[in-house]
């Protein structure tokens, strides 16, 4: 399917990411997410039979810590960057989500 | 042209009283006024903040006398949290965000007697190759300012090269302190991965992220990760192992050191001036007692299209956060439009064409249908990559370093890729392995194109062994002057 995107499937990607796309970008994206992956064609030539996958580079992990209670963000400066955060509530705000 | 400022010789002109903290930083700021106008290095100046902190610097001058970066100007990339100061990843999404705590690596910068001057551009979330994707303009290269500085850590590289100030932090995901540091003609430095926390790092691809330092001189770039790196409670990544005292390593002697160069990989794509200037350098290494041997990299060509399928897939994951919800940008909605429709919008209106991009390909290749063939199949490949590298430094070959060009190409013309991402991509042919097998890599300045734009040489090193990188790029300084180099717009 690489090199072959449709506006349709680029607007399903794109709801997955909940971004709203105009036309342009649709027909852009259809273009170049297309181009992209057909560079990424070689990768999946590769015989990768019984290789395990690396997610992760590391070694060895940093050592548990004890679970205690320590400080953690004041109210206020966890709200300060909200927008239209209710601050005298001490309360986030979206949008209504139920009609 | 003058000797360019140090670490090490503002930090000792200010430990003997020779100068202030306060002067010099007044100064730094001056020069930051007379130039970023041009160069567009610096999102954020935060001029009072510096001052009254140098100026405390000196009031308490016993206490910081032996502090390792006492009275040193730094600058920030805006990618990493400044309690109390904008930091903006040079996004819409993130032009009024204030941090109510500051990265780590800041932290540890302050205890070492740093002075925070101000926070420098980026490609927007650090993505891209030329610093062209910020939001707020792009980066100029102090040495041809029509060219870019490369990317991610444009602002900061600018900020070195332009002798602004004589270290500024970067972040790496796939070549975004080295290349810059290459472009522009300084040193820059991406640590092992979980050599230095990235708490307060806004996270682009978090496998492959890593912060480091842009500085003029391999002894610089030394001290300042002696500073930086360590493990911390805050970052689960980041690793146990003992700092050393890096600038400890400085002893000039390469005798013996074994540098492997991946020939077959070079054959193709490397700019002929850039070719020879690499042979160069490698010819005064050899002269200074250093073997050079072939080694193969069978995997490594993979490494372009396997870096944007891991590093899309988690930065998709990790931009998810930008919701319009708890901070950043919200963009407008009408009283029947719901919560979806604002998600939706916010992200539309607060990234950038090559953040949705790679929201978009990272959003697809893990996909239920796909992730198999993709982002699957490139973990499995990124393994080879890194069997490769441990081959390369293993009993048979046992390299103790291996030499490339850090970018195929000198600095580009600003607006010459921005419309092709793939060729864009490629800008980072050499550097993206180091980030997906998770090895520390060094780029150091090692010569000029005929028309004076910077080359610079890589060398990448075992896991945790910084300390042989950084040797060979001091001996290789000690031999050569292209370190010492300002560009004409910095001659003071």
């Amino acid at each position: 399917m690489a090199a072959g995107f449709t506006r349709e499937q680029v607007a399903a990607i794109a709801a997955l990411a909940h971004l709203e796309l105009d036309g342009a970008e649709l027909d852009l994206f259809a273009r170049q997410l297309g181009d992209i992956l057909t560079a990424a064609e070689d990768v999946r030539r590769v015989d990768t039979t019984g290789v395990p996958p690396t997610a992760s580079v590391l070694t060895r992990h940093a050592s548990d810590r004890p679970d205690e209670v320590r400080p953690c963000l004041d109210r206020d400066e966890a709200l300060a960057n909200a927008p239209d955060a209710a601050l005298d509530a001490g309360l986030f705000k979206v949008p209504r989500v139920i009609g | 042209m003058t000797t360019a400022t140090t670490i090490r010789g503002v930090r000792d002109a200010v430990r003997a009283r020779h100068r202030s903290a306060a002067d010099v930083c007044r100064e730094t700021l001056d020069r930051i006024a007379t130039l970023n106008p041009q160069l567009n290095a610096f999102n954020t100046v935060i001029a009072d903040r510096a001052i009254a902190r140098a100026e405390a610097l000196d009031r308490d001058h016993d206490r910081w006398r032996d502090a390792p970066l006492f009275g040193v100007p730094v600058a920030l990339k805006d990618n990493l949290c400044t309690r109390g100061v904008r930091t903006t990843a040079s996004s819409r999404m993130l032009e009024t965000f204030v941090p109510p705590y500051s990265a780590t690596v800041v932290e540890k910068l302050e205890a070492a007697g740093a002075v925070i001057v101000g926070k420098t551009n980026l490609d927007e979330f650090a993505m891209g190759s030329s610093t062209e994707n910020s939001a707020f303009g792009p980066t100029r290269n102090p040495w041809a300012l029509d060219r870019i500085p490369g990317g991610t850590s444009g602002g900061s590289a600018a900020a070195v090269a332009a002798d602004l100030t004589p270290l500024a932090l970067g972040s790496d995901t796939g070549g975004s302190i080295r290349q810059p540091g290459a472009l522009c003609g300084v040193v820059g430095l991406k640590p092992t991965y979980g050599r230095v926390s990235r708490y307060g790092l806004i996270a682009h691809a978090s496998s492959l992220d890593q912060i480091g330092p842009l500085a003029r001189t391999a002894h610089d770039a030394a001290l300042a990760l002696s500073v930086i790196a360590g493990s911390d409670p805050a970052d689960a990544t980041s690793a146990p192992e003992p700092v050393p005292d890096y600038t400890a390593a400085l002893t000039g002697d390469v005798r013996g050191a074994r540098i492997g160069i991946p020939r077959r990989l070079l054959e193709q794509g490397v700019d002929p001036e850039v070719s020879r200037a690499i042979d160069a350098a490698l010819d005064v290494l050899r002269s200074r007692g250093a073997t050079l041997v072939d080694v193969e990299l069978p995997h490594a060509k993979y490494a372009i299209p396997v870096y944007y399928l891991v590093a899309t897939a988690e930065a998709s994951s990790n931009l998810a956060r930008y919701d319009g919800v708890r901070y950043g940008y919200r963009a407008p909605t009408t009283k029947d439009q719901g919560l979806r429709t604002m998600y939706g919008k916010t992200r539309a209106q607060g990234f950038g064409p090559e953040v949705k991009r790679r929201i978009m390909l990272g959003t697809y290749v893990l996909s239920a249908g796909y992730y198999d063939a993709y982002y699957l199949k490139a973990q499995q490949v990124r393994t080879l990559i890194l069997r490769d590298y441990d081959e390369a430094f293993g009993d048979v070959n046992a390299v103790d370093a291996i030499a490339m060009p850090t970018s195929p190409t000198a600095a580009f013309p600003i607006g010459e890729r921005v419309s092709d991402p793939l060729q864009m991509y490629l800008a980072d042919v050499f550097t993206v392995s180091a980030n997906l097998v998770g090895l520390p890599a060094i780029s150091v300045p090692c010569g000029f194109t005929a028309g004076r734009l910077p080359i610079g040489l890589q060398l990448t090193g075992r896991r945790f062994d910084e300390a042989t990188l950084l040797r060979l790029a001091d001996a290789y300084e000690r031999d050569t002057e292209w370190s010492k180099q300002l560009p004409p717009i910095a001659s003071r």
